[in-house]
């Protein structure tokens, strides 16, 4: 974990208020594992007061790539910087996926993708086909419509097999991202579960966690949480896991990644 | 050049409450966690002191979320204490700062005066600098109601108590939702407390119109953050024309300028609280703030300017 004012060496639309923005950070890229953030402080000033965290996208030598859409204060201000400015940024943080081991006997990677979730998993997908060029990945990418759909492309290039869906039905399957992978799934026979990592809204999360349940695969789901301190000291940004009765553990530290069958959904 | 070669480094060095300070910069409780989440950004042994978060007698899972909201300059939390107890923390967050050379103050809650007690009694064998009594968490319920800081009765009960328990430095963090924050200082001095911490979060809330729903869980937290520092400020002037114990200002510090108000007003030393979330190096620049503006205005010694703002005569 490091604090570096980075050079921002690009900061492109990609349509539908959808940016991908590279940065050069070479001491959070040499660490960075798929599933970690960074937290970028987007006005020198106070307003907004707290920092934003953003999923690595992606490592390419010296340079990290984060991929964000327009929600809010702090993400308009930050679409709107330029190439040859500088970030504020701490990372890389938290708990990134748990990559499969070369050794496992493992079927089928899915991954799953809703809106800009998609981010942390191209990372993950390439970390994966570096290690583990055998194991054969499906992604599934869903999204509100065609125009808002990211990263197709990015996945076929580095061998992945691809489904879409969109909820209005403009590309792909007609309908949520969550509804495709029970589709997908290989239920029947003998044939391996597969190993399923998921990032999206919190109610993809939760339909996918109940999926895994019912069908007993492994899932890791990459939450998404309002955050302040980011390094695990503020105690803001919890969620319900399960212990004894039920504890609470911090998504910027312990996670963002967690088992699916660790948390309690609400 | 000659000249200026003589000339001594402007002196930060503060006593406060009978513990010696490098400089008069710490960080807040419960924002700084146990020290070790922030040991690899900021080196902690360039602090004032650090103030850990706050500890109870048993471990506590804290509130449901969500638990933060960021407002106009603010941050409103509800925490609710979550933490792991003391005897995790003797056993697994105390050993962390045996390597470091910076005063450790540690927080304390109770539910009732005998667990303040009881939890002073236990720290008081063990390798810290000082204790903190959190008698202003506005985030737990309190089975008077009222918080301990906004009874003064109960603050002067809680206070002697615990100070007739342990011979350790003893701090009390002020509540600032309270009427006259002077009289209770006043409390915490007659009561024999060391030093006063001020300000706590101020309760507030925000709302979700879409959905008509609080955007936080328990309704209401703590305020803290810039929004707060102008009534920080005033309270730490208010306090320190009626006490005499060293006063730790508290609320809303981002630069040594804030930090500078706060010293002026009459703070002893100051604590950065949110400000570690916004950028974790604000404490150690505004160490470097403050040396600069010494050097500027040349000032000797930190102690010099405690209090000393020029009102004009009415």
């Amino acid at each position: 974990m490091v604090q570096v004012d980075a050079k921002i060496l690009e900061n492109r639309e990609l349509g539908s208020q959808r940016y991908k923005m590279a940065l050069s950070a070479p001491q959070i890229g040499c660490q960075a594992k798929p599933g970690q953030f960074i937290h970028v402080r987007v006005s020198k000033g106070f307003l907004p007061l707290l920092r934003r965290p953003f999923s690595v996208h992606r490592v390419q030598g010296q340079k990290i790539e984060i991929l964000y859409k327009v929600v809010g204060k702090g993400t308009e201000i930050l679409s709107r910087k330029k190439g040859g400015e500088y970030l504020d940024i701490l990372g890389p943080l938290g708990k990134g996926y748990q990559l499969p081991s070369a050794t496992s006997k493992i079927s089928d990677i899915i991954l799953v993708a809703g809106g800009t979730g998609v981010a942390s998993l191209l990372f993950l997908a390439e970390s994966i086909s570096v290690a583990n060029p055998e194991l054969s990945i499906l992604v599934l990418v869903g999204a509100k419509n065609r125009e808002e759909l990211l990263c197709e492309g990015d996945f076929r290039r580095l061998g992945c097999r691809v489904e879409v869906a969109t909820e209005n039905g403009t590309r792909g399957y007609k309908g949520l991202v969550s509804e495709l992978l029970e589709k997908c799934l290989p239920l029947s026979g003998d044939r391996p579960k597969p190993i399923v990592f998921a990032c999206g809204p919190s109610e993809m999360l939760k339909m996918i966690g109940k999926i895994s349940r019912k069908h007993r695969f492994p899932c890791q789901v990459s939450l998404e949480e309002r955050l302040a301190c980011g390094v695990g000291a503020c105690l803001g940004c919890v969620v319900k896991t399960k212990g004894s009765t039920y504890t609470y553990k911090r998504v910027c530290k312990d996670g963002p990644v967690f088992d699916a069958g660790e948390l309690i959904w609400e | 050049m000659m000249r200026k070669a003589k000339e001594k480094p402007p002196n930060l060095a503060i006593k406060l409450a009978g513990i010696s300070l490098k400089n008069p910069v710490m960080v807040a409780s419960g924002t700084f966690g146990y020290g070790e989440e922030y040991a690899q950004l900021v080196d902690l042994n360039r602090l004032g002191a650090i103030v850990a978060k706050t500890i109870t007698l048993k471990p506590r899972l804290g509130n449901d979320p969500p638990r933060i909201v960021e407002t106009a300059s603010g941050v409103l939390n509800s925490i609710g204490l979550q933490n792991v107890g003391i005897d995790t923390f003797i056993n697994e967050k105390l050993p962390f700062f045996k390597e470091y050379d910076v005063p450790l103050i540690v927080s304390i809650a109770g539910e009732t005066t005998d667990e303040y007690v009881q939890l002073a009694k236990t720290l008081q064998g063990e390798k810290i600098t000082g204790l903190e009594l959190n008698l202003s968490c506005p985030n737990i319920k309190y089975k008077r109601k009222l918080m301990f800081a906004q009874n003064p009765q109960a603050t002067h009960q809680v206070v002697s108590r615990v100070r007739k328990a342990i011979s350790l430095p003893l701090m009390v963090k002020l509540s600032p939702n309270v009427t006259d924050i002077a009289s209770i200082a006043k409390m915490c001095e007659e009561a024999g407390a060391d030093g006063v911490s001020l300000i706590n979060t101020f309760t507030g809330m925000a709302i979700d119109v879409e959905n008509r729903k609080p955007m936080l869980r328990q309704v209401t937290g703590g305020l803290s953050g810039p929004a707060i520092k102008p009534i920080a400020l005033r309270m730490v002037y208010e306090v320190h024309k009626a006490v005499r114990i060293p006063i730790i200002g508290i609320g809303g510090i981002m630069t040594a300028g804030d930090a500078l108000e706060f010293i002026i007003a009459g703070a002893k030393a100051v604590a950065i609280g949110t400000g570690n979330f916004v950028d974790p190096l604000i404490p150690i620049k505004v160490i470097d703030g403050i040396r600069e503006y010494m050097v500027n205005n040349k000032i000797k010694d930190i102690k010099s300017i405690v209090g000393r703002l020029k009102c004009p005569k009415s």
